[in-house]
């Protein structure tokens, strides 16, 4: 109904353009509509930005329809096959099991959505309710929860991730768990940033005089104000993830054979790099294509959705 | 000519004092927090450790001797007072692996990581900072771009990968430079390790010979690691100067004529060092995380690869004897970085 009404005045203005820079927006939905637009019109101005994106996208696009692009199943060993070089029967070549590489790289797409995905679905949450709820609170709980932060952030990431995996076991869910856990702190500290920020603006005043609880100014005023920061500082974090969970594979900490993990296929071609570079070279471009499209996206966000960036 | 009232030496003293406090507190309970989280990964680790010393085939009377001989059958408080006491004391048990003392394994194997990372440093710091300016003062400009393509780059290539193709380019296919290990097999064991560093070792024997091949042998991972502490450093010292390149201080030192290499070298420079200092401190921690991947692509004895031998051989006293150890060191170089901080800018004391 009410979509209707929208898409009824957009045609009567004359042009969805007009309608989403008008001056005096006729709704919040509007003057919302608007400013995203204005915003995707930053973006798109920053080329490496929509690169990124366009990359990220593709790579959802590949996990998705990996059964009907990839020509070979990527588990199967075919031993007679083995070390085979590039040809048109094998884009990437195969590896010392005789298995597809182009395959097996448009599989392991699938593997690395799967970590980003769970560690941004486990490691924001945590954070964005410490972050509020030590700001919002402040006092001895405040010092208490930052204090924990502090320590996680104090050492380094891929050490405690380590720590973590090898009381764990190896294995790609103990990897995230891993990852997860040692990530979580900055978004806690931006998100105490901003709620402090936040917390003494005369609209939470206003709000806390209507009555509401703590819980819900913490779950339905701060934590949507805090979300953008939170959306840039995660996507560049991605990139770091994504490293790092190749990196745990690669030492064999996460994804185990056989499978189709980047990290895990560049460790298994290490012994064949002498004659056989493609073992190698394939998986490990992916997770450099894949990690830089994090960094640009990253980096492009920032620029539309903060405007203290220097850039 | 100082326009600050002079604090009585008292009262200057006593706020230092409680500065120094402070910070040590903090420290203290930062290194308290990684003992916790140390002490429960060694808890909830699957492994049995009284199944590891006594096998098992070993009878229950056995078992329960090694159990309260372990100290396994206090409460988990006395546990953890006991884990804090051997820690501060050095006593990180002993590795599985080795049958040696852990923190006899961490003092042999450490020199070698630390002449990596130092080296990586020197080679980030000696190209980071003078691209980022470069960078910062060509704002926009053709080089620019390249330039933060380079940082960029540095931020997304996994480093494991990188070393294999650099092995792959420098030593299999243009044979320009050594293959993996520290030295060439057969001037292995050759040299008394005295300092542990084997720069300094071989020159101490006078094994020239050797020094040279070491220095060869180095060059490859420390490059490696010198691209990604670089590419951090460019980033920072980019950002860090067009801030200051835009302040006002800097239009008075043109208008009255500084010339420009000075208005950036030491005006603008000078005025990044503390936060560069910080940085640089940092970048040093994070290669020794890098240290972890790098030495097992090229098999160099430092505590990377002894921390990756360990993992894999579930040697959970020597994982979380690294552990600490590498924290301890980021908490020490932190330290060190505020230290500094405060002796080269005034407003910090």
């Amino acid at each position: 109904m009410i979509f209707k009404m929208m898409t009824n005045k957009i045609l009567k203005t004359g042009g969805i353009e007009e309608w989403l820079l008008a001056d005096t927006p006729d709704s919040a939905y509007q003057a919302w509509a608007g400013r995203a637009y204005l915003g995707w019109l930053a973006f798109m101005k920053n080329r490496l930005a929509v690169l990124g994106l366009l990359i990220i996208v593709s790579l959802v696009i590949i996990a998705v329809l990996a059964p009907v692009l990839a020509p070979y199943d990527p588990v199967e060993t075919n031993i007679g096959n083995r070390l085979q070089p590039l040809s048109f029967t094998h884009y990437f070549g195969t590896d010392e099991m005789g298995r597809d590489i182009f395959s097996r790289v448009i599989w392991g797409s699938r593997l690395t959505l799967y970590v980003i995905g769970l560690v941004a679905v486990i490691a924001a949450p945590v954070g964005i309710l410490v972050g509020t709820v030590a700001g919002y609170l402040g006092g001895i709980i405040d010092t208490v929860l930052m204090r924990i932060t502090d320590i996680f952030l104090a050492f380094p990431k891929l050490i405690l991730a380590l720590a973590f995996v090898s009381a764990l076991g190896p294995g790609i869910e103990n990897a995230i768990i891993a990852i997860a856990i040692t990530s979580w702190p900055p978004y806690a500290r931006i998100a105490r940033a901003e709620t402090i920020t936040i917390r003494n603006c005369d609209f939470i005043k206003a709000v806390r005089l209507q009555g509401a609880s703590g819980l819900r100014i913490i779950t339905g005023h701060i934590m949507p104000l805090c979300l953008p920061s939170l959306i840039i500082r995660v996507t560049l974090d991605m990139a770091g993830v994504i490293l790092t969970a190749a990196g745990l594979g690669f030492l064999g900490l996460g994804a185990q054979p056989p499978s189709p993990e980047w990290g895990a296929m560049t460790a298994g071609g290490r012994t064949y790099i002498i004659d056989h570079w493609w073992l190698i070279t394939m998986p490990g471009t992916a997770i450099f294509i894949v990690s830089l499209a994090f960094n640009l996206l990253g980096d492009g966000l920032r620029e539309v959705l903060d405007p203290r960036s220097d850039n | 000519m100082s326009f600050r009232p002079e604090l009585p030496t008292r009262t200057r003293l006593i706020k230092t004092l409680k500065q120094t406090v402070r910070i040590l507190v903090m420290l203290a309970t930062t290194f308290l927090g990684l003992l916790v989280i140390t002490f429960l990964i060694g808890r909830v680790v699957p492994i049995d450790p009284v199944l590891a010393v006594v096998g098992d085939k070993a009878s229950p009377q056995v078992y329960e001797n090694a159990r309260i001989a372990m100290g396994l059958n206090l409460p988990l408080w006395k546990q953890f007072l006991i884990y804090i006491g051997n820690v501060v004391t050095g006593d990180f048990g002993t590795s599985v692996l080795t049958a040696n003392p852990v923190i006899d394994d961490i003092l042999r194997v450490f020199p070698a990581t630390f002449e990596l990372a130092v080296t990586a440093t020197v080679i980030g710091i000696v190209l980071g900072i003078p691209l980022g300016i470069l960078s910062a003062v060509k704002q926009g400009s053709f080089w620019d771009h390249v330039i933060r393509v380079i940082g960029l780059f540095g931020h997304s290539l996994p480093i494991f990968w990188l070393g294999l193709m650099g092995l792959m380019f420098f030593y299999v296919r243009l044979d320009l430079l050594p293959g993996p290990g520290r030295v060439d097999i057969f001037y292995e064991g050759i040299v008394t390790p005295v300092t542990g560093f084997l720069m300094i070792d071989s020159i101490v024997a006078g094994e020239w010979e050797i020094f040279r091949n070491a220095v060869y042998h180095l060059i490859l991972p420390a490059s490696l690691l010198g691209y990604y502490s670089m590419a951090y450093l460019l980033r920072m010292t980019r950002s860090f100067m067009i801030e200051q390149l835009g302040q006002e201080y800097i239009l008075t030192a043109r208008v009255k004529g500084v010339k420009e290499w000075k208005v950036i070298w030491g005006h603008a420079l000078g005025n990044c060092a503390i936060p560069l200092i910080t940085v640089i401190a940092l970048s040093f921690g994070t290669l020794l995380e890098g240290s972890v991947l790098t030495e097992t692509v090229f098999a160099w004895p430092g505590l990377g690869l002894y921390l990756t031998n360990s993992l894999l051989n579930a040697d959970m006293n020597a994982v979380l004897g690294c552990t600490i150890v590498v924290g301890a060191i980021f908490l020490g170089v932190n330290l060190f970085s505020d230290f500094l901080y405060k002796v080269v800018d005034p407003r910090a004391r």
